[in-house]
């Protein structure tokens, strides 16, 4: 057969290289339409990364959109099914308004989702997929993990409501530790109290020794479980080089629970993987089953071979 | 070695940036040679300077050209950057700030003229009150926009008051306590943490000084 491989470019030899490690970890290729009813994403805005949609009206006159995100349509056309594990990878182009223009931009973008029966085990082979994803990318690379369910439960045993936690939540994705304390001396949380909250910010770095320290968040029965469940899935990691463990990965508390992650390569200057488990967001489409998947942002990835 | 490049805001301030690197140990002598030169490097401690506007600042670090860098909070709430932002570096304070004519008292009948440069700061500042509002974006002399009646009012940073006292302005409200933040690209932390959390730490000794 002719020889085609020289002709791709770099990120297209990236994705096939994403599909065929996908493909032989036992996940199953999931094609979708192009379009998807405006409808799905409206109700979940706030899971969308940019909240702007291309829209269009059918002949039908029904109101459609470019896909703005993968996760969405796999969740709303899979069957709910609490029993079982249903294990997909895409590689697919979404349309999201890119920050540095405002305007619409194709992303091209390739991942898994695990949807059903999710278990430790499941959330740890996820991680690890996630790793060997990035170890095709680059050499050089770090794959941060944090756990939405810790963060919360802190923030619970605090006593802080929602606003306020939203506000803290985006204190800890700036690894803000000033505005952490400010926050907390707002509420009137005592020095002890207030001391463990901003360990959320400090406390980072590779697993043996962030897991060493994890105690210090076991403020209750809840703080103690959730941390049981990060410890369980780091055990079952094989390898644990090149992972860190840090809280300022945050996601939408209201649609991620558990495991967060987000992967960086040498030299691009944003995350390129970026993923977690949503059992929430499972939730608030009606479903039982739990949830874990990633994505890889193609288009970040354009420059890196330069380096 | 992999050297730490760092995004300095020209100016007074910058200045004033570059002497607490220096007294952390990260100095780099050629920086005060008289010359127009913008990059300055020393190898040994694995450090490279450069100036750049202090409203571009955000921008070097978010895209990782430079690995940390010293930006206004203003800027920092006005661009809304993806970066971290790990230390309050307690100089450069002033205030975001809504002045007027002297006596100014607004009629929430109409609809209230705003000039600045903080778009953003100013249209969510007043959205949180639900004030209906029109943003008139100026690049300089905003004190100006009042007195011409170009505006009712204006956003914009508060130190001491006196351009504003000068063209017969007051201040109607302080709203955000600026100072300059020490931020770090997202990405670029991971591979360099040990060497940002040293300069952290170091310049955090001297703003408790302060």
């Amino acid at each position: 057969m002719e020889n085609f491989y020289d002709v791709l470019t770099y990120d297209e030899k990236i994705a096939f290289a994403l599909r065929s490690l996908y493909a032989n970890s036992g996940y199953s290729k999931y094609r979708m339409s192009k379009f998807e009813e405006y409808d799905l994403y409206v109700k979940n805005k706030d899971f969308l990364v940019s909240g702007n949609v291309i829209t269009f009206t059918d002949t039908d006159g029904r109101l459609m959109a470019l896909k703005p995100d993968v996760t969405l349509s796999i969740i709303k056309n899979s069957k709910d099914n609490p029993n079982e594990l249903m294990k997909v990878y895409y590689n697919e182009n979404v349309y999201r308004v890119s920050k540095g223009t405002h305007s619409f931009k194709e992303i091209m973008q390739a991942g898994v989702e695990c949807l059903g029966r999710v278990d430790d085990k499941v959330v740890a082979s996820v991680l690890e997929l996630a790793k060997s994803s990035l170890d095709k990318v680059s050499s050089s690379y770090a794959l941060e993990i944090s756990h939405m369910g810790i963060v919360e439960e802190v923030l619970n045993a605090c006593g802080f409501d929602k606003s306020e936690k939203k506000e803290i939540v985006i204190a800890l994705g700036e690894k803000n530790e000033q505005a952490i304390r400010q926050l907390c001396k707002n509420k009137g949380i005592d020095e002890k109290l207030t001391n463990v909250v901003a360990k959320l910010v400090t406390v980072y770095g590779d697993c043996d020794s962030v897991l060493a320290e994890l105690d210090c968040f076991a403020l209750n029965e809840e703080c103690k479980k959730e941390i049981d469940s990060l410890q369980a899935v780091l055990g079952m990691l094989n390898d644990k080089s090149n992972v860190i463990i840090d809280f300022s990965v945050v996601n939408d508390m209201s649609y991620y629970n558990g495991i967060s992650f987000k992967g960086f390569v040498e030299g691009v200057p944003s995350s390129v993987l970026s993923g977690g488990q949503y059992d929430k967001l499972m939730a608030k489409m009606g479903r039982k089953s739990g949830a874990i998947g990633f994505a890889v942002y193609l288009d970040e990835l354009e420059r890196s071979e330069e380096l | 070695m992999k050297m730490l490049n760092v995004a300095l805001p020209k100016g007074r301030l910058g200045e004033k940036v570059y002497a607490m690197f220096e007294k952390a140990g990260y100095e780099c002598p050629s920086i005060k040679e008289n010359n127009r030169k913008l990059i300055f490097e020393n190898k040994e401690k694995g450090v490279r300077y450069f100036w750049v506007k202090p409203s571009d600042v955000a921008i070097y670090v978010e895209r990782g050209a430079a690995d940390i860098g010293v930006a206004g909070k203003d800027i920092l709430l006005e661009y809304q950057p993806d970066v971290y932002e790990i230390l309050d570096l307690n100089i450069g304070k002033c205030s975001m700030a809504v002045a007027g004519k002297k006596g100014f008292v607004d009629d929430r009948n109409k609809t209230l003229r705003v000039a600045t440069k903080f778009t953003n700061i100013a249209k969510k500042h007043y959205a949180s009150q639900g004030r209906d509002i029109d943003i008139i974006h100026l690049n300089g002399s905003i004190e100006i926009a009042p007195i011409l009646g170009l505006s009712d009012v204006i956003v914009d940073i508060v130190e001491t008051g006196t351009t504003l006292k000068e063209n017969d302005l007051e201040v109607v409200e302080k709203f955000v306590p600026i100072s300059a933040r020490l931020i770090a690209n997202k990405a670029n932390f991971k591979f360099k943490s040990a060497i940002i959390e040293d300069v952290k730490a170091k310049l955090f000794e001297q703003t408790e000084n302060l």
